[in-house]
Parts: structure tokens; sequence; C-alpha cells
């Protein structure tokens, strides 16, 4: 049952001391350093969708994962390559880790031709059964039962499977949220829920969400694990959700992980976030996922400043690179809205 | 030969012979196992299938449908029970948003069925009564029968399980144990899509599905002796329409009268006026006609839901007024 301390502290956890002390973790230097370079990816990627919507490239809404780069990142690398995952809005890296190449986003977001959906969805609104990734909706909480029905089907045909999926702290107010959660629980489904908690939905605080300190202490209604942890420590997401999953696929049911991160952009690009308090942001920029693990590279001997500078050299070429294929395709024939409505066939 | 099933007996053996023959169905639903359904149509499965294929859920229809969405896009085929087919609203979400359009927004097929016992006539007030079709009939993606005959209550389940996309299957309570039939031996899939001329003739076309067919046949006989000779068409499937049907037949006769059981304003009934004003007006020797029911919600009384829901007397007086036109 849930290792549940009494004392949760407080919602997002004041900053640490300079020396940079990230979770424990076995993962060798190398692939540690992939960590980074998935991170970095991620930040990098986002960095060039957001020059593309400034010339105006990106049709619709423009989303920002800046700051929570260590939960995506940190959560699907420890995902097994059998296992399935249904990332959020604000979990490109997830999906970079899943194998996405940055310029299938890239079209999504210019509504392109050769992007995933063919310009009939947008951003990271795809799917790919093949690489383990299902495709969310924009109503939150939907995608939670749909996971569970992932994590029963892969159960039933003994795939040693586990399905994952996120919720912020605002979607942990959606029925869906409880249940799903309480349907994985009374089934016993080999799933992980992560809730990420950056403080803000939209304009909504997290105080206006809920009355709980902690979203992790919920698992104790449904009588499973929970646990809460550093969102911004992408050693501590990745052992969590290594022990969650671990867990699930030994056939220990369910668990319900609370990522603390925060939130450093407005719910979309048009949006300031002129609502929250600029406390708030200074009291987050020197917890930067990023920079915090780069410390906790450097401090360690894991890389040289050296190592560091040729990896983030190498995605930006590569990044170049994605770009100008992106761009390249052209808009989808009008003729396309009109097809696939139903799928074809008998099964 | 089988002999004479009733029309739950048809969707209990379907199935119970999917369960059988096909690994990849799945039952999901409140009560379906232990209890057997609250109308008994999954009665003996749990005990024969076990609790991986018969899924006794929780109160949670949002949950229940996208279970079933996540289990469909991994390859299997759930087969979700809503136990009255009013709360299928509690799922909305999951159907209109997850799985109808997740073919067209990302190439994914959701082959599942949620059926469950719709309709009145049987005195179950406003939330055990409902005819919930047009909420979906709106919905890309999703397909929509309704059978009104045990061949059909067999054929159409079979057909929906094995369709690629969701299917939203509306059985008719008031049919349940009210209408038998002989079950063709070896009963195939009633393809969807496809309507059915439940009875020849040439003087006015009556569309209608469920438990409404039985009073357009009913009446059919009896406006016989005021030499009016009714052709009644079963749709069956309500989305897709068989259009080319319905007009052919309209092309016939040159008088279309719709009959659903649904509230009128926004029904499927409303549609098929549409399709026939739209492609078949030079044909018209009359306006299309409708009679459903009052834009009320179900209500409770004898006296009452025989006022609400369309009947025999109803429909003959409406015949002739559009047979005069």
């Amino acid at each position: 049952m849930a290792k549940l301390s009494k004392n949760w502290g407080p919602l997002h956890p004041a900053a640490e001391e300079p020396v940079e002390r990230l979770a424990k973790t076995e993962l060798p230097a190398e692939r540690q350093l992939d960590l980074y370079r998935f991170m970095k990816l991620n930040r990098m990627t986002e960095d060039r969708l957001g020059s593309l919507y400034r010339q105006n490239k990106v049709v619709g809404g423009l989303y920002s994962s800046r700051g929570q780069e260590a939960t995506s990142v940190g959560s699907a690398y420890a995902l097994a390559p059998q296992d399935f995952v249904g990332p959020l809005i604000r979990n490109l890296g997830v999906m970079l880790v899943r194998g996405v190449k940055p310029r299938e986003v890239m079209m999504q977001y210019m509504a392109r031709s050769d992007s995933p959906t063919g310009g009939k969805d947008g951003n990271t609104h795809f799917g790919d059964l093949s690489r383990g990734l299902v495709a969310p909706i924009s109503m939150l909480g939907a995608l939670i039962p749909v996971m569970v029905g992932v994590a029963l089907a892969g159960k039933k045909q003994d795939k040693d499977l586990v399905a994952l999926t996120y919720i912020g702290d605002g979607g942990t107010s959606t029925g869906d949220f409880h249940e799903g959660l309480n349907l994985a629980s009374v089934l016993n489904a080999p799933f992980v829920l992560i809730a990420e908690n950056n403080g803000w939905a939209y304009s909504t605080p997290t105080s206006k969400q809920m009355k709980v300190r902690s979203i992790a202490i919920r698992a104790t209604s449904y009588s499973i694990p929970g646990e809460s942890f550093d969102g911004n420590d992408v050693l501590a997401v990745y052992e969590a959700t290594k022990r969650a999953l671990d867990r699930a696929r030994s056939g220990g049911g369910p668990s319900l992980l609370e990522a603390k991160t925060f939130r450093m952009k407005g719910h979309a690009e048009h949006d300031d976030a002129g609502y929250v308090p600029k406390e708030q942001f200074e009291e987050w920029k020197p917890k930067d996922p990023i920079e915090r693990f780069e410390r906790h590279l450097l401090g360690n001997g894991l890389a040289t400043e050296e190592d560091l500078k040729r990896i983030t050299a190498a995605i930006d070429e590569e990044l170049s690179s994605e770009v100008d294929r992106a761009l390249a395709s052209p808009m989808p024939p009008p003729e396309r809205a009109f097809e696939g409505v139903y799928a074809e066939g008998v099964v | 030969m089988a002999g004479q099933v009733t029309y739950l007996e048809a969707i209990r053996q379907a199935l119970w012979e999917e369960l059988e023959q096909d690994e990849r169905v799945l039952l999901l639903g409140q009560d379906i196992g232990t209890y057997g359904g609250a109308f008994r149509v999954t009665a003996g499965m749990l005990e024969r299938f076990g609790p991986e294929r018969v899924v006794d859920t929780p109160i949670s229809e949002s949950a229940m449908v996208g279970c079933a969405v996540g289990a469909a896009m991994m390859g299997m085929l759930p087969v979700v029970e809503m136990q009255f087919i009013d709360f299928i609203s509690c799922a909305f979400n999951q159907i209109i948003n997850f799985a109808a359009p997740n073919h067209y927004r990302w190439g994914q097929q959701v082959p599942m069925v949620i059926r469950g016992p719709s309709g009145g006539g049987v005195r179950g007030s406003a939330y055990h009564s409902q005819n919930p079709e047009s909420y979906f009939q709106h919905t890309p993606g999703l397909k929509i029968v309704a059978p009104g005959t045990v061949a059909d209550a067999y054929g159409l389940l079979k057909a929906a399980i094995h369709d690629p996309n969701p299917v939203l299957y509306f059985e008719h309570k008031y049919l349940y144990r009210r209408l038998k039939d002989e079950l063709p031996e070896g009963g195939a899939p009633v393809p969807i899509g496809k309507a059915r001329t439940a009875r020849e003739g040439r003087d006015l076309s009556v569309f209608t599905y469920g438990a409404m067919l039985h009073v357009a046949l009913e009446a059919a006989g009896r406006l016989e002796a005021d030499g009016i000779d009714l052709e009644v068409l079963d749709l069956r499937t309500l989305k897709p329409l068989d259009q080319e049907a319905i007009l052919a037949s309209v092309r016939k006769t040159s008088r279309a009268l719709v009959l659903t059981e649904e509230q009128t304003t926004g029904s499927v009934a409303g549609e098929v006026a549409a399709r026939i004003a739209e492609h078949a007006f030079p044909w018209l020797d009359g306006p299309v006609t409708r009679l459903c029911c009052p834009d009320t919600p179900v209500p409770y009384s004898p006296t009452l839901e025989d006022a609400y829901l369309p009947n025999v007397d109803k429909l003959v007086a409406k015949v002739r007024e559009l047979a005069n036109f």
C-alpha cells in the first residue's frame, strides 16, 4: 500500500541550496546524458516552434512546456518499449523520447500536408500505436479511462505492458479523473497516472482547484500507492515513474504520482500570464530543470562543459534541418477534408 | 430450425456466439456479470467466459466507454452495456469527442459497440424511456442501428461488433419479450447502412424503426380497409441513413411520413424529412409529414405516456390526412 508520508511539505518546495543534489539513481552517465539530450531537444524544439509562431507559420495556438521538461522526459524515459503512453499538450518531451521527430510536431502546428494527421488535427494531437503513443483530446481527464482500457487490453493479451498518462492540477477536477482512477483501482489495471502540478490551470491557481495540499494524497481514496516528488528533478521523476511501472508490471496495480513543477509561460503563446505573481517566476527560475541537471552532470563529473556544448550544437543543427523539412511540406489538398470519417472493412 | 426466440434472446444469442467464437470480444457494464444484467441479457456469460471478458464495472459510464475506446484501439472488440440507454448521456464526451472522431483525426480505428435498452411504453418515466439517437445522429464517425425485428436484433449486433467504427446499438425494451420470431439457422450479420422494406405498398411511404415499426405495420393492416396501401420502410440503420432506399420509396408512392419515437425537434425524423424534401421534391404529392413525440420529457403516468407516444390511431389519422392532401 501507499508510501504516504504525513508531511506533504509545501505545494511547491523552496529553492534548493546552490549545490545540486538530485535524486539517487543507478542510471550510468551515458543514459543520464540521454536524459539531458531529450530535455534540451524538448526545449529547443519549442524555441523553434516559438520562432515559427512569431513568423505566423503556426496556424493555431502554441503550447509550451517550458520548465516542465524534466517531468515529460524523465517519465517517458522510464517506459519499456512495449508500454503505451498518452501524452497531453505539455508533454512534447514524451513524444520525443518515444521517437517522434521534431518535424512531425512542427508540421502539426503548421497544419501541413505531411504532418502525422495530414493537417486534420494540430499540435501534439496525434498518436501512433506502433510507437506506443495514444493521441489526447482537449477535454481533460478523458485519456485516463482510455489508457486504463489500453492497460486492460494489454493484460488480456499478455503483452506485459503498462499504460501511462498525465493530468494537470486543473484536470484533476474532472469526473473522468475519478472514474478512471477508481476503475483502474478496482480492476487492478497496470496503469500509472502522473499529475503534473504546475501551479496554474490557464489562469486558475491550484488553490482554486483543490483544498488538499498534495494531489498524491488522493491515492488513498483508491487504495493505491501515491507519491509526490520534485518534478524539476529529472532523476526523481525517472526513479518514481520506474518504481510505479515496475509495480504495475508485476501485478501491483495502478499508482498516482504527483510531479511538483511550474509552468514558466502562459497557457498558450498568446497568453502573457500577467495573472501569475512575478515572485513565482522568480522563485522557480533558479529551479529550472535543465540548468539543475547541467549542474548535477558537471558537479558530479558525469560530463564536461564541452560534452554539453557538443550535444546542444548537434541538436541545433538537427533542428535547422527539421524546420527546413517541415516548411517544405505543402498545405493539404482541400478534398482531404472529406476523407476518412469512417474506417472501412470488417474487423 | 432454432425455433422461435424473443428479441432479447436474439441479442443474447449474438453476444454469446461472439464471445464463443472471437477471443477479442469483451463485455463491459454495470451488473452484467454476477447479476446477468438488469434485463438478463448477459445471464450466464460471466460463469462461461470469466471476469476478464465479462467485466462488472462501477457506476461510471464515462469510464466504461473510455475504457472500451482504449481496449478497441488495442485490437479488442468491446461491447459496453448501458443499463438503460438514458445513461449514455453520462458518457457523451467519450463518445462524441474520443471514439467518434478518432479515425478522422489520426487514422486510428475504434471498433466498439455501445448497446442498451431504449424507448418507452413501459412506464419507465423520464430516465428509463429515452430515445437518445438524435444527439448522436449529429456526430461524424459514429454509426447508429436500431433493430425492430428478431432477425435484425441478432444480425445487426453481429455486424456492429465486427464494424471497425464505434456503433451505437439501440435495442427497444418494449420489444424485448413481446416480439418472438424464428431466427434463421446460422444467422448471418445484417449489413449496417441498409434499410428494409417491411411492407410493399403503392400509396404512401412510412419511414420508421424500432418499436414504431410494429405500429406502422398494424396501421397498414387497418388502412387496407380504406383502400390505402402503405409501404413501410424499416430504416434499421439511422447513421449512415440508407438515403437511396428512402428516395426510391418516395419516388414510388409520392407521399412520405416519418414515424419515430423521439421528441420532434431536432430528431432523426427531421433529418429523413429534410433529405426527402431536398432530393425528392419533384415526386412529392404532399408535405413530408412527421409523427413523433411532443417536445416534452417522457411522462410517467399511463394516461400521460399514452398521450405522449405515437400509436396506431394517431398514425392512421395522419396517414388519412396526408393521403387526402
